[in-house]
């Protein structure tokens, strides 16, 4: 309801309140590499170059050849990160599908809840990173190519937040609003739609939000042991192994992997601000 | 009109008698899955790449069981380690953002944002920092992953207060402290919980995960990772159930103790989450 | 030796919320003598539960001097003066009907045995023997409403003030809520303060009836209750009821209020 002239100063404030935020965090992070250099802090980790480089030269990193007449850092790493990103996305929107899928089924049925959820709710201690070569090269066998497989990795971590959700979505509906569709004798389509469904959004999306990150992670992390090397997670395991000749390359890699987690974040949660209107803050 | 809801009288037998029911499907289920597997596999002969057989995996579990337990064991403190370390700094820090509740209100946007930062992908540097065998690195690893489920849900229970209960404390003159102990924790008892139960299937799920980046060679993470590179895969998934068995009894472990700690309320498995 | 303070003295208070946006009391002037029972009835949003809120303390008046128990609000606050029934029992979930009337008592620092001497007589007066360690959502709506009752009483505080405790309840609960909340009175010699938009249940209750006009809320008028005491079912049947009804409905009507558009009562769902 706000007016124009009103929303663009609260934008632009929060945008300023960021950056200071950002400062903060370096500042504190200079402060104690500074303090810690100098007072031989060993616990709960020796501070020096190597564990905490300068937050300029970590961002400056990013601007240095990444190897001798190479293209820049940043130009390597953007790519990289276009490259997990293509993952993440299609293991987003796969997992999110079946997630949803899954609710819309279980929302059917208490037998298949009984079922089947027990199961979904366990898949969760499933640490599937930890075989995810195992995946890749299974899934190869089987003529998947390997940036699939490790979108049906992220997919995995996507799914399950948007199932349960969206299952406790579904049934959030207003019992008296049920009620009244009943006595429409509206079909179980019917109500699924025009009432289940749009009652279970605002859960939809805070699970979305959820799985945005987990998608990601599922991305860089599947890549990781699988020897795919194109992508954020190929990069991570490549400076990885340099770390001690150049510890900035690795922190650089990071600082844009969370530069991506947090951009997918803000994609969805931009995504909801314009599918559900005035989503209650409370089911995030 | 004035009805009064007695509670569920609670027989033992009638509550086991309940539950198995409540169960059956679920059992059903996973019968049929094990059938269908084990069939599939030795009807149509599949390569055993990715799914071994079911008696393959419980036969590699068998033969290994004490050699997995111990590596489960190792990597169960460092998520027991991180979970209490990161649970314990969520909670303190949902409590001060309580109580000046417009410091929280103005870190509560950077706290969502962070979380999205994808937190395993850290793992290499806090192996750089603690060293590849201080159990130290995966427990930050853990404890990262667990602060933000367990402080969001912590400042929301603590917040979400009826103004009324709150008055009711100002009428008695009971001061701050006083508030946060008589109403505003125990409100937020059943929120922690949720929080707590998330974060400890996320612990072991760090851990194990963390330790993909390099570990000690006892620990479960690096011994499922290195018969995967050995090809033996029967361990490598003896190795998955024994860390979920872990993940489920950590959770379950939290879900008891949330069972005597809130038994007061109506419907504990209603509300929980 | 003088008289006894006033239990509660309102001089020109006055209460504006936001920038001046919303007056919702002006010039209230009103002394409540000890041992009084004194309703404040008006439409909704006439500032009732802010005038109430305002003699407890729990929020400030913009303009004017209260004093409870001979002493400023803030300090009657602070020495436990007085006991507070809100419209929803406000009970603590995680805590027993015991525990639930023995929050004060705590907070007091009584000890153990003092306690549980207490929540005892307590749990008697208000007739809920056998449901002691039943949690709130156990309860009915008129129940919950007797131990948050229970709970006002229990440390004897010298006044109480009720913001519409009985208004959620059906008519037969309230009138025996009312029959009680009466026995409970003459026995503990206390004053009460009493909100209520029921004008049978503030003429059947009261000493004295306060009429309050729509926003800003003041003070239409006072009608005496010469009821006889004590009161029973067949108060209500008396004509000398009916007139007093009828004369608090007209003082009312000519404050404006039934003229008025009825205004919603302000529901505070957000949580803090
Ligand atoms: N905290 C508040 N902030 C702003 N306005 C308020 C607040 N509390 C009450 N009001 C306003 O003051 C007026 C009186 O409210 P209230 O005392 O609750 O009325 P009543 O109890 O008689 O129904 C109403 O118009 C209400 O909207
Ligand atoms: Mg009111």
């Amino acid at each position: 309801m706000a007016s124009r002239g009103a929303t663009v100063g609260p934008a632009v404030r929060s945008a300023g309140l960021s950056v200071l935020v950002l400062a903060v965090l370096c500042a504190v992070w200079e402060a104690y590499k500074w303090i810690g250099e100098r007072a031989e802090i060993r616990w709960p980790f020796p501070v020096n170059e190597r564990t905490m480089p300068h937050v300029h030269d970590m961002v400056g990193q990013l601007f240095e050849p990444s190897r001798r007449n190479g293209p820049l850092l940043i130009d390597v790493l953007l790519d990289a990160a276009a490259f997990t990103a293509k993952e993440a996305a299609v293991g987003f929107v796969l997992g999110a599908s079946v997630g949803f899928l899954i609710a819309v089924a279980l929302s059917q049925s208490r037998l298949l809840q009984r079922g089947f959820l027990p199961y979904i709710v366990a898949s969760q201690t499933v640490p599937i990173l930890a075989i995810a070569p195992m995946v890749v090269v299974g899934l190869g066998s089987k003529g998947v190519t390997g940036w699939v497989a490790v979108a049906i990795l992220a997919a995995y971590l996507t799914f399950f937040p948007v199932a349960i959700n969206t299952l406790r979505g579904l049934q959030s509906a207003d019992p008296r609003a049920l009620e009244l569709m009943h006595s429409y004798a509206a079909s179980r389509w019917t109500i699924l739609w025009r009432l289940r469904v749009p009652a279970s959004l605002p859960y939809v999306f805070s699970a979305l939000k959820i799985s945005a990150t987990a998608s990601i992670v599922g991305a860089i992390i599947g890549e990781a042991p699988s020897s795919i090397q194109e992508g954020l997670g190929g990069a991570i395991v490549n400076f990885n192994q340099y770390y001690s000749l150049e510890p900035r390359n690795l922190w650089a890699t990071n600082i844009v992997a969370a530069a991506l987690g947090i951009t997918f974040f803000l994609v969805v949660a931009g995504a909801e601000r314009v599918v559900v209107r005035r989503a209650p803050e409370n089911v995030a | 009109m004035s009805t009064v809801v007695q509670p569920v009288p609670r027989s033992f037998g009638r509550t086991i008698g309940r539950r198995f029911r409540d169960w059956l499907p679920a059992l059903v289920v996973f019968v049929l899955v094990l059938v269908a597997w084990q069939g599939l596999v030795e009807v149509f002969n599949i390569r055993q790449f990715l799914l071994p057989k079911p008696t393959a995996i419980l036969g590699a579990l068998r033969d290994n069981r004490s050699d997995l337990w111990s590596a489960g064991i190792v990597t169960f403190k460092e998520a027991l380690g991180g979970f209490a370390m990161g649970s314990t700094a969520a909670i303190l820090v949902a409590l001060v953002l309580a109580r000046w509740r417009r410091v929280g209100g103005a870190i509560m946007p950077y706290a969502i944002a962070a979380n999205a930062v994808p937190i395993i992908a850290f793992a290499p540097i806090t192996n750089n920092w603690f060293g590849l065998l201080n159990p130290m690195s995966k427990m930050v690893i853990a404890a990262v992953l667990c602060f933000f489920p367990v402080f969001v849900n912590t400042l929301r229970g603590l917040t979400s207060v009826e103004p009324a209960s709150i008055e009711l404390m100002r009428s008695y003159a009971a001061g701050e402290i006083e508030t946060f102990r008589r109403v505003r924790i125990p409100n937020a008892l059943p929120f922690i919980f949720t929080g707590l139960k998330v974060a400890s299937v996320l612990a072991m799920i760090g851990a194990v995960v963390g330790e993909y980046f390099g570990g000690p060679l006892d620990a479960l993470g690096v011994v499922i990772q290195n018969n995967v590179a050995l090809f033996d895969f029967p361990l490598a998934w003896a190795g998955i159930i024994v860390a979920s068995a872990f993940g489920i009894a950590f959770y379950a472990a939290v879900a008891v103790a949330e069972h005597f700690l809130t038994g007061w309320q109506p419907a504990a498995d209603s509300r929980s989450d | 030796m003088s008289a006894p303070p006033a239990a509660v003295s309102l001089a020109g208070v006055g209460k504006t919320f936001g920038k001046g946006a919303v007056r919702a009391l002006e010039d209230i002037d009103l002394a409540i003598a000890p041992g009084e029972f004194v309703s404040l009835i008006g439409p909704s949003g006439c500032g009732k539960s802010t005038l109430l809120r305002i003699v407890g303390d729990l929020i400030q008046p913009s303009v004017g001097d209260v004093i409870v128990n001979g002493k400023p609000a803030h300090r009657a606050r602070l020495d436990h003066d007085y006991g507070i029934v809100f419209q929803s029992a406000v009970l603590y979930d995680w805590r027993t009907v015991t525990k639930n009337i023995s929050l004060p008592l705590e907070l007091l620092g009584w000890s153990r045995g003092r306690r549980n001497e207490r929540v005892r007589e307590m749990v008697e007066l208000v007739e809920l023997s056998g449901f002691e360690s039943h949690h709130p959502w156990q309860l009915s709506g008129g129940m919950q409403q007797r131990v948050s009752i229970a709970r006002a009483l229990s440390f004897d505080p010298a006044l109480l003030l009720m913001d519409e405790p009985f208004g959620a309840l059906d008519e037969m609960t309230r009138e025996r809520l009312n029959m009680e909340l009466l026995r409970i009175w003459e026995r503990s010699g206390s004053t009460i303060v009493f909100v209520t938009h029921s004008i049978p249940e503030a003429v059947f209750l009261s000493t004295r009836v306060v009429v309050m006009s729509p926003r800003p809320g003041r003070i239409a008028g006072i009608v005496e209750v010469d009821l006889p005491q004590p009161r029973g079912a067949e108060t209500r049947e008396q004509p000398r009821f009916f007139e007093l009804v009828t004369e608090v409905r007209e003082r009312l009507a000519g404050s404006g209020a039934a003229t008025a558009p009825t205004e919603p009562a302000l529901v505070t769902e957000e949580r803090v």
